[in-house]
């Protein structure tokens, strides 16, 4: 009898600049999928006045030796001018902005609205029945959030996945 | 000079401008007016193959034997699905081409039009590089960027999707040099400190071994005659992969063959307790490397390659150094000077007792060809020569890489990364218009060179003097000998039943055909392909049930090698059989 094995993993933040050319977002995701990575987030926009570069932030998880073959993977990719695995770097600022919708009355409503409140999460559309809060912040305080919206009559949620920057003055 | 010229008008001249002296290619809707740019045009040698797939492994073979990159052009749809084999086996054997495909007009890109692959789609990762063109004025930078791209660094194929309306709509051109955008630009040096680490490693190795790739014939002449330099500064001994063989020459006293699978005893257990490993152009492939975590566990190892993503991917390495082979290899040596290194000879004393396993000695039979005899009289006959020689895949490739013997680069073409059956014939097509003067050799098997067997037509029609000698047991062979080693002999559609004659197919075609049925025969037979001027395929019927060895078995070490004579199982465990 065979069983498939499995290896410790690592989470990292990657965060990628590429010409902005049609057909690049496929061959990102696309190589993540032909080698069998792992995407567990990933947000691209453009960056540049011209918007000619594009800036695409990948969080992925896997086995170091793995991480290490997707930077290079990645980078010999020719539109694709840097990668930078921020978890390597060092100390790097994660964020990500999530709309959660609320559906409920009385008590329900009102302890949405507070916990929203302690979490600085902002109401962008409310109904007599209804909110839409926008809130933004690292990815383990929105699950949090979520989490206790699910008691308090949770209706959906969406996500944009994270952007991510290192610390300090300099570009990484 | 500047004018207004067609998109197609544009493609020609550009690729007169890059040098291209053959464009192999099948015609179709959506390329119509390129064909009509090419007509009457005699600066570019258009060769019509029979398949797609034919022209591809043609430029392959083209490209492979003389270090030029190769240009292939078909239609959309069928045209280009039938072409991505080639473009998958050129993608894995890091050889250059270009490859150029009709596109339905933009206009009905989406709409599911007559002959409509979404092809730069289908092409992402088996092309180093594709596009999509949507304006004739792009066309001129683009080309000159997928030459650039498809023949610096590791080289691949680079696929550049034309649709029928920027074939035929106008933009200006003009005859100075395109303008590429600046932005490929691989590593080529290694760094000071690492030929310095790798100089210091060498020096204080005392079994040292040298193990080379692909990479080293893709960097061009010059690497191989920097090995060869670096060598004998050195004296270790030297084995290849598959791709790399040619680099060194077979008759050299440290030359230990091929490693890895079906690899001498010697090559793999030098690999196996040496205490440097100096990995040149080579990707620790599957087929060499054996069980991982049994591979080479004694030694350092310096990894010279051109591809970052090359470095670390299975085997961990203690000095990578990005860059051209010849580059690197020549910074080693000027660093190297006058050093002497360790003294080595213990090891080659125990690199000779390795050898005198003769692990290449097979036993003979009186009753039919052994096909690895073939092999060698083949070599016997043809080597003052200096012939190309292409393969098919299976038990004849690997016995043509342990048998047939190599002394210069670009000589040897088979596919290896991807193992396809079907490359052998077209890629002896390429070879021939590449090397006119050249004897060039198919070595292959009766069910691969069915594969593409229509390409016999394409030699015929260029009056090509391809020779195909076929090494027929009547079996998939290499199918059957894994059936025999790890099922039990349950020899599951295997077989090569209804085999056509080859000599008759041969003479439909306009070719020669010759049988070789005996021992007897096999000399004479050899000798009279060599003489007739035109193509010919022989029919050497070998013994049937012949395996290749040395064979390490899935899963197993280096150390652990069949011989010809060993007994056999016959069945493995699953985590074996789940290894490819
Ligand atoms: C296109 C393709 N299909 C299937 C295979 C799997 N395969 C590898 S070797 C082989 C048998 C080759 O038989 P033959 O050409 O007669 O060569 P022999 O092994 O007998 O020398 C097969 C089917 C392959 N390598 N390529």
């Amino acid at each position: 009898m065979m069983h498939i094995k499995q290896e410790a993993e690592e989470r990292h933040v990657l965060t990628i600049t590429v010409d902005n050319e049609a057909g690049i977002l496929a061959k990102i995701a696309g190589l993540f999928t032909a080698r069998g990575y792992n995407i567990d987030s990933l947000t691209v926009a453009d960056i540049t006045e011209n918007h000619a570069v594009s800036r695409i932030t990948i969080v992925t998880h896997g086995p170091p030796s793995q991480i290490d073959q997707i930077h290079a993977q990645l980078e010999r990719l020719v539109p694709v001018h840097k990668v930078v695995d921020l978890t390597e770097v060092g100390p790097h600022v994660a964020r990500e902005l999530a709309l959660i919708k609320v559906a409920g009355l009385g008590e329900k409503r009102v302890e949405a609205l507070r916990l929203a409140d302690i979490f600085r999460a902002k109401a962008v559309d409310t109904t007599t029945e209804s909110f839409i809060f926008e809130l933004t912040g690292a990815p383990d305080k929105i699950d949090t959030f979520v989490q206790l919206m699910r008691d308090l009559g949770l209706v959906e949620v969406g996500r944009t996945g994270i952007v991510a920057m290192i610390r300090g003055p300099h570009e990484a | 000079m500047t004018e207004e010229r067609s998109g197609a008008n544009i493609l020609v001249e550009s690729l007169v401008k890059q040098g291209v002296e053959f464009v192999f290619g099948y015609p179709g809707g959506a390329v119509l007016p390129i064909y009509d740019a090419l007509f009457g045009d005699e600066r570019l040698r258009h060769i019509l193959v029979r398949h797609e797939a034919g022209a591809a492994h043609a430029a392959e073979g083209y490209a492979r034997s003389t270090g030029k990159p190769g240009v292939v052009l078909v239609t959309s749809g069928p045209g280009a699905t039938n072409a991505i084999t080639g473009i998958a086996d050129a993608f894995m054997d890091s050889i250059p081409l270009v490859v150029i495909t009709g596109q339905v007009p933009t206009a009905l890109i989406g709409s599911d039009a007559f002959q409509e692959a979404d092809t730069v789609g289908i092409s992402r990762h088996c092309t180093k590089h594709n596009y999509l063109v949507k304006d004739p004025a792009e066309l001129a930078g683009i080309i000159d960027e997928a030459f650039q791209i498809a023949t610096s660094g590791r080289p691949g194929p680079v696929l550049i999707d034309i649709p029928k309306d920027v074939q035929i709509a106008s933009a200006l051109w003009n005859d100075a040099p395109a303008q590429r955008r600046q932005r490929y630009s691989p590593r080529t040096e290694g760094t000071a400190d690492e030929i310095a680490q790798a100089v210091e490693m060498i020096a204080r190795a005392k079994a040292p071994v040298f193990y080379t790739g692909g990479g080293v014939i893709n960097s061009g002449p010059r690497a191989t005659a920097l090995l060869r330099a670096l060598q004998e500064k050195i004296g270790a001994p030297v084995t290849s992969t598959l791709m790399g063989l040619g680099a060194f020459p077979a008759d050299h006293a440290d030359w230990l063959g091929m490693l890895g699978m079906h690899g001498t005893y010697e090559a793999n257990f030098a690999m196996n307790q040496a205490d440097l490993i100096v990995c040149v152009g080579a990707r620790f492939d599957d087929r060499v490397t054996g069980r991982l975590d049994a591979f080479a566990p004694n030694s350092e190892k310096i990894h010279i390659d051109i591809d970052r993503a090359s470095i670390n991917k299975t085997v961990r390495v203690d000095l990578p150094i990005i860059g051209d082979c010849a580059t690197v290899l020549d910074q080693i040596l000027t660093l190297w000077g006058d050093r002497k290194g360790q003294d080595i000879s213990a090891w080659k004393t125990r690199v000779e007792g390795w050898r005198e396993k003769k692990s290449l000695s097979f036993p003979l039979s009186d009753k039919a060809i052994m096909p690895q005899l073939a092999v060698q009289r083949l070599f016997e006959l043809t080597k003052d020569k200096d012939p190309v020689i292409s393969t098919e895949v299976g038990q004849h490739q690997m016995w043509a890489a342990q048998y047939f013997h190599f002394f210069g680069p670009n000589k040897w073409l088979t596919s290896g990364g991807l193992g396809t059956m079907g490359y052998g014939l077209p890629a002896a097509i390429g070879a021939q218009l590449g090397n006119p003067d050249s004897l060039v050799i198919d070595i292959a098997g009766d069910a691969s060179i069915q594969m593409n067997i229509q390409e016999l037509g394409t030699a015929t029609q260029y009056r090509l003097p391809v020779k195909i000698f076929i090494l027929n047991n009547e079996w998939m062979g290499m199918v059957r000998q894994w059936q025999e080693l790890t099922y039990e002999s349950r020899f599951s559609q295997s077989y090569s039943e209804s085999l056509p004659d080859f000599v008759k197919l041969a003479e439909a075609y306009g070719w020669k055909g010759i049988r070789i049925e005996n021992e007897s025969q096999l000399d004479a037979g050899i000798q009279e392909m060599i003489d007739y001027d035109g193509p010919v395929i022989v029919d050497c019927l070998v013994a049937k049930e012949s395996n290749c060895f040395p064979m390490i078995p899935s899963g197993a070490a280096h150390t652990e090698m069949i011989l010809y004579g060993d007994t056999v199982a016959g069945t493995m465990d699953d985590e074996a059989k789940a290894l490819v």
